[in-house]
């Protein structure tokens, strides 16, 4: 997770700007002359995206202003050719999911932002707790490296699979808890304590990641540093708020910004660990359209789509804020 | 690179631990105060030694802890034992294992995962590599916005994308085929590995660039001969990346692939589910057999897992 902090201060200058103040069609041509190759070895990903994730993006957005369902959108059925019967309906969809009679989007989304929020909080301040233990010189640092790294490399529909297995009624977590005399909560069907067994899970599965990440953002703090501040007498604690913290803001900041956006559409956690029948309160936004989708008949693809956008919409919104502050706080560094 | 780094740690390492002693030397005089200052980053006594040793190992029991719980689960021939762990050491069987392997189509959706994993992989690295330099190195029009819009892709939820998707899979005949679901799962890794590929092109320096290009090679052959062989750290963790959201998709692959004979493992278990009515314990012998390739492969990339996320390539 690069996303490099050196890069933006390595770039400029690096070759050529083109020169302002001429026509947009002699920039692009200018540039064009320049740089062909450059556009030549992005061209795969431009292609890959735009047919893959742009143009779904757009008929996606296009159906939300229709009444589409998996009877009236066109299909192949055999060698049928089932064509498309939908018809536009406007914003009747946004209006139906924002205020309509059976209104479930609010619920859902007060519980996308505690689930969000209390994920990266917990899952940030993990991985950076043990990566800093891990950048210290411990023995059997390799090894507590690849266990800590498990829950990342094994795929998640194998370790949730586990997690139900242990947090089910007569499991291994509520023996744990019984032994301890503790109370044996229902971890998978009474709603309060699913929310706190999905974040648990998610931050279990989340951790890696982030540990690495965070190891690796450390591990780029060059030593002079610290060792300045040990010759001015810095207490460890002054060393990890002035010295650390500051160094690894390049590649927290991004962290941050991706761990909210990965936890916002984290499915698999959801999906995997209730099934897609039980724990209505659990579902996030994304689940829930993905229920809205899959869960009934007929599949009510617009409606899916609308709960999509939103997300998306409410996504670009954060990114732009988070952006700019990031930005400001850079600069009041500067 | 990487090995550079930790060979220098090793070394601060044995320097530290004698320099620890001398410290400890030092708290014996009168100023114990400035001698408490005076002992640094990893020096430390051993109470702290042993605060974080058992940290570290509660994190690491914590980490390990469900992994080893669906192997040990597996290891129970019964249908109920997983209800019953207790009694599973008394009777463990590799019965799960060898009625998986034998009765099952394990090694088709093993098969299947592993030519949509490694698909994905080569391509998708490749294509974020190429993608990465570029942006990496060359100030073309529109790279701002290039990584803005991987930044975006991520954002997209499954469910807007998942019905135009089958649409389009669909129209171009690539529905229930390899190349369809490997070029699907590519938008959703390609995005990051690019980041993260561009973030180590820039930590290489320009002048070996420079260099290659004064000896006669081609844009392309600079980035082909002399970067990628540098920048293998950081192409070995995309690598990881994009094999294991390849390896461990669910969404996608149950929903684009349809004959049986394609199904990938993650599908193959569910299908696995259904007509078995849940039985778990097959269900954890499964896991356990395909935990193990990502591990493998994880275990070959671990030693670049931490450069590569970060700096790498040769300090001029």
């Amino acid at each position: 997770m690069t996303v490099a902090a050196p890069a933006e201060a390595a770039t400029p200058g690096r070759s050529e700007e083109p020169r302002r103040r001429t026509g947009p069609l002699r920039r692009i041509r200018r540039s064009y002359d320049q740089f062909w190759y450059a556009w030549a070895m992005c061209a795969p990903v431009v292609v890959i995206l735009g047919v893959l994730v742009g143009y779904p993006l757009v008929l996606g957005i296009m159906y939300t202003f229709t009444d589409a369902t998996s009877l009236n959108v066109g299909h192949t059925i055999g060698v049928n050719k089932i064509p498309d019967t939908f018809s536009w309906v406007g914003l009747k969809q946004y209006v139906d999911i924002l205020s309509g009679p059976d209104n479930q989007f609010w619920p859902h989304f007060w519980w996308t932002i505690i689930w969000t929020v209390s994920c990266v909080a917990i899952t940030v301040s993990l991985g950076l707790g043990l990566a800093v233990l891990l950048n210290r010189q411990v023995r059997g640092r390799t090894f507590y490296r690849v266990l800590l790294v498990l829950p990342w490399a094994v795929p998640t529909f194998v370790t949730i699979f586990s997690w139900r297995l242990l947090l089910s009624d007569g499991g291994a977590v509520n023996h744990l808890l019984g032994a301890l005399g503790l109370g044996q909560p229902e971890w998978l069907s009474d709603p309060l304590w699913q929310k706190i067994a999905a974040i648990g899970v998610n931050v279990w599965v989340g951790v890696p990641f982030m540990m690495i990440s965070m190891l690796g953002g450390l591990q780029a703090i060059p030593t002079e540093l610290y060792e300045a501040a040990e010759m001015d007498g810095a207490t460890p604690w002054q060393r990890f708020r002035h010295v650390t913290l500051p160094g690894l803001r390049p590649v927290s900041s991004t962290l941050i910004l991706l761990g909210v956006i990965w936890t916002f559409n984290q499915f698999n956690v959801i999906f995997l660990l209730f099934g897609s029948t039980n724990g209505d309160s659990v579902q996030i936004l994304v689940t829930y359209s993905y229920r809205l989708f899959f869960g009934q008949n007929p599949m009510d693809y617009a409606g899916a789509a609308t709960v999509g956008v939103l997300c998306l919409s409410i996504l670009i919104v954060f990114t732009e804020f988070y952006r700019r502050w990031i930005r400001r706080m850079q600069g009041a560094q500067a | 690179m990487s090995q550079t780094t930790s060979d220098s740690t090793i070394a601060k390492d044995g320097r530290t631990t004698s320099d620890s002693r001398s410290a400890k030397d030092g708290r014996t005089t009168p100023d114990s105060r400035s001698a408490r200052k005076s002992r640094g980053r990893g020096r430390r006594g051993p109470l702290a030694s042993v605060g974080l040793h058992s940290v570290l190992a509660v994190a690491a029991f914590i980490a390990a802890f469900p992994v080893a719980w669906v192997a040990y689960v597996s290891l129970g021939p019964g249908e109920y034992d997983y209800q019953h762990p207790q009694r599973i050491a008394a009777h463990a069987s590799f019965s799960n294992y060898d009625h998986v392997l034998n009765h099952t189509d394990f090694f088709t959706w093993l098969g299947n995962s592993t030519i949509v994993a490694l698909g994905t992989t080569v391509v998708g690295v490749l294509v974020a590599a190429s993608a990465g330099y570029a942006v990496s190195r060359i100030r073309f029009l529109g790279r701002g916005s290039l990584m803005y819009t991987f930044l975006l892709t991520q954002m997209f939820p499954v469910s807007v994308l998942i019905v135009p998707l089958y649409k389009i899979l669909a129209n171009t005949k690539l529905l229930d085929t390899y190349p369809g679901l490997i070029l699907v799962y590519c938008t959703t890794a390609v995005p990051y590995c690019a980041w993260l590929l561009k973030g180590y092109f820039d930590t290489i320096p320009v002048e070996i660039d420079e260099a290659g290009r004064i000896d006669g090679l081609s844009p392309f052959g600079t980035f082909w001969r002399l970067i990628l062989p540098l920048a293998r750290p950081g192409l070995a963790v995309a690598a990881f990346y994009t094999f294991l959201t390849a390896w461990g998709e669910v969404a996608f692959a149950s929903y684009f692939l349809l004959s049986p004979d394609k199904f990938t493992l993650a599908v193959g278990l569910q299908q696995f589910v259904s007509q078995y009515n849940s039985q778990w314990n097959y269900l954890a012998a499964t896991g356990v057999l395909i935990a193990i390739p990502a591990a493998a492969f994880f275990y070959l990339v671990q030693k670049h897992l931490v450069t590569g996320l970060t700096s790498g390539g040769t300090k001029g």
